[in-house]
């Protein structure tokens, strides 16, 4: 399905190709293309699913597993790995093409997304699919996950040079787990967690600002004992650089707020919160891969 | 026919200990065997007993404040990275105010957290019915991948407590505040997963779990100066539940009698009528709490109350079978 999709759109890549670490911007760009053309080829054959977040968050998981994480495709549990909790899950496709295109498993079985029998369920699940470090789904509960990691490695094994990562949402914040991780991470000084907010300003029922405003996001964790950051999260290189002052403090969990476009390389698909959980037509789908292939679609 | 030692004078004059007191002292020599167990506690250390732990190893003690929804997912985050880890709070808190971190980052996971409830049943006493978990066997039986571990007294809860440590998988540990008498001996079993026969008899098999187990051996002795024959079972673990020894006592008595101090809708004698109804249906009477929620009063002011103690289990038991 997923290469028929591709062939239609004339698509030129590779499907099956698969990228390696790198510390060159202009293929990082690439591989964040490349990753968000796999989030539409597979929800183009999904069933069901979410759209806009996970476009949206494609330079922060390119920026991960083909920059800063030191990991290892072919040895998943390779126990001096780097470990990345997905604690927004329903964000899981893009999750899934940064993993595919590692090597962790065959580009090829995207296009099994929320089918029966597929190994990528409609929320990540750790014991099913290669990779997956925890389950997620329900959300609030990734960031206290890595914290307890990061604590297991700073402070009982005493492990230096090792990182544990996140990424929640922005409408996730709402959920009290995570300020009770918050404040837990900020005592225990988890210098190796570094978490993201993929700050897209929108949730299910709109503007985050409506739902639940988040306004002095910055000092609210600033005030927990966090060092924080902000950028742009549509930035590869400035998600590379802030990933790299994250990991030089050693005292303080680092939070970056990485403001994102919902949708982001998909016009008709950006800012628009009501891509937040419904997926693309096929003819949606081709429009969306000859935009993303700079306009060609011979 | 029963071999499980008994202490002796548990009927007439019993030793009493809190059955927290045992996993605290489980905990502790968990902790010298694997360095790999940790514990993590929400502002409860010293009443769930955890003290013991954190104050030989401090170092892989964590408290993370009264943050019970933090407990079990740092604790997932944490088993996770390679370690055992045990969390404690009270029994209403935790897994009564978190059951779906459990659900999602221990139990469909599979990851080895223990969720120790501490102060579950009446026997909390004054604090009243907030403090008085009742629902937890039900809430945490239905989970798939769950162990479910309601100790008998507090040698048991600490023969347990290792046992736990020693095979680590998602696992839900019952305790309760109030001293109880202790019938075990240091040489009485505990394998998980296991139930067993403490008292042998041909009428009605009394089906007992954690506190109510002392008070199932103070009826069935009761109910013999009456001229009926009960046998106990005692059932540590409620999930797996160990069908074949109590299907078998059921084949000798034909009759049930679940104890326990928990709602019985979906507790012991919910698992109870679930086993009886698929594989051998026999009478079952289910004696516990009957969708009520408990009150403020001492802990034998409410078990009489509620009709919980071996007295009127065997007044109740006679009238099932005078009929």
């Amino acid at each position: 399905m997923i290469d028929t999709i591709g062939a239609a759109s004339g698509e030129a890549l590779p499907p099956q190709r698969v990228y390696g670490r790198t510390d060159d911007e202009s293929s990082l760009r690439e591989i964040a293309r490349v990753i968000r053309q796999d989030i539409i080829r597979m929800l183009a054959c999904a069933p069901s699913g979410h759209t806009a977040g996970p476009l949206g968050m494609a330079e922060l998981l390119t920026a991960l597993y083909f920059n800063a994480m030191r990991h290892d495709p072919a040895n998943p549990d390779w126990p001096e790995r780097d470990v990345f909790f997905l604690s927004n899950g329903h964000t899981a496709p893009v999750l899934y093409a940064a993993l595919a295109r590692s090597g962790y498993f065959p580009v090829a079985e995207l296009a099994t997304l929320r089918r029966l029998g597929s190994r990528l369920q409609g929320h990540p699940e750790r014991k099913t699919l290669p990779g997956i470090e925890s389950t997620s789904g329900p959300l609030g509960s990734g960031l206290s996950q890595a914290a307890g990691y990061a604590h297991v490695l700073r402070n009982i094994k005493r492990v230096r040079g090792r990182f544990v990562y996140t990424v929640m949402g922005d409408g996730e914040i709402n959920e009290g787990n995570v300020w009770e991780a918050a404040m837990f991470a900020g005592k225990y000084r988890l210098g190796n967690l570094i978490a993201f907010i993929d700050r897209n300003y929108i949730q299910i029922d709109g503007a985050t600002e409506d739902v639940m405003p988040l306004t002095h996001l910055r000092a609210k964790w600033e005030s927990f004992d966090w060092h924080v950051i902000e950028i742009d999260g549509n930035s590869v290189r400035a998600v590379v650089e802030a990933i790299q002052l994250g990991k030089a403090v050693s005292h303080a969990p680092t939070m970056i707020i990485a403001n994102t476009v919902p949708g982001k390389g998909v016009p008709f698909i950006e800012y628009d919160h009501r891509w937040h959980g419904t997926i693309p037509s096929s003819t949606q789908a081709e429009e969306a891969l000859r935009i993303l292939n700079g306009g060609l679609d011979a | 026919m029963t071999t499980y030692p008994i202490a002796p004078d548990a009927l007439t004059k019993p030793h009493l200990e809190p059955i927290r007191f045992g996993f605290g002292r489980g905990l502790l020599a968990a902790g010298e065997l694997d360095e790999r167990v940790v514990a993590l506690c929400a502002d409860l250390t010293e009443s769930t007993r955890m003290h013991l732990f954190r104050d030989r190893f401090p170092e892989r003690f964590v408290g993370v404040g009264v943050a019970e929804q933090n407990l079990v997912t740092v604790a997932a985050g944490m088993a996770h990275a390679g370690m055992i880890p045990f969390t404690s709070s009270y029994a209403a808190f935790s897994p009564g105010r978190n059951w779906e971190q459990i659900k999602t980052t221990a139990a469909l996971n599979d990851q080895p957290v223990v969720v120790v409830g501490s102060h579950a049943g009446v026997n909390v006493g004054y604090d009243g019915a907030t403090h008085q978990m009742l629902e937890d066997i039900a809430i945490m039986r239905v989970l798939p991948n769950m162990r479910v571990i309601v100790p008998g007294d507090s040698l048991e809860a600490e023969r347990a407590t290792r046992a736990l440590a020693a095979d680590p998988a998602p696992s839900y540990l019952r305790l309760a505040r109030d001293k109880t008498p202790i019938f075990s001996t240091p040489d009485s079993p505990f394998e998980i997963g296991r139930a067993y026969l403490l008292a042998d008899g041909r009428d009605v098999s009394l089906i007992a779990t954690g506190t109510m187990t002392y008070h199932a051996l103070v009826a069935a002795d009761a109910l013999s100066r009456k001229g009926i024959s009960a046998e106990v079972v005692h059932v540590p673990t409620i999930k797996p539940l160990d069908s074949a020894t109590i299907l078998s006592s059921l084949r000798r008595t034909g009759r049930a009698v679940t104890i326990e101090e928990a709602q019985v809708a979906g507790g012991l004698g919910g698992a109870i009528c679930e086993l009886t109804a698929a594989e051998h249906p026999v009478p079952v009477l289910r004696l516990g709490m009957r969708d009520r929620y408990g009150e403020s009063g001492g802990s034998t002011e409410l078990l009489e109350k509620f009709r919980l103690t071996g007295t009127q289990i065997a007044e109740d038991v006679d009238r099932l079978i005078q009929g």
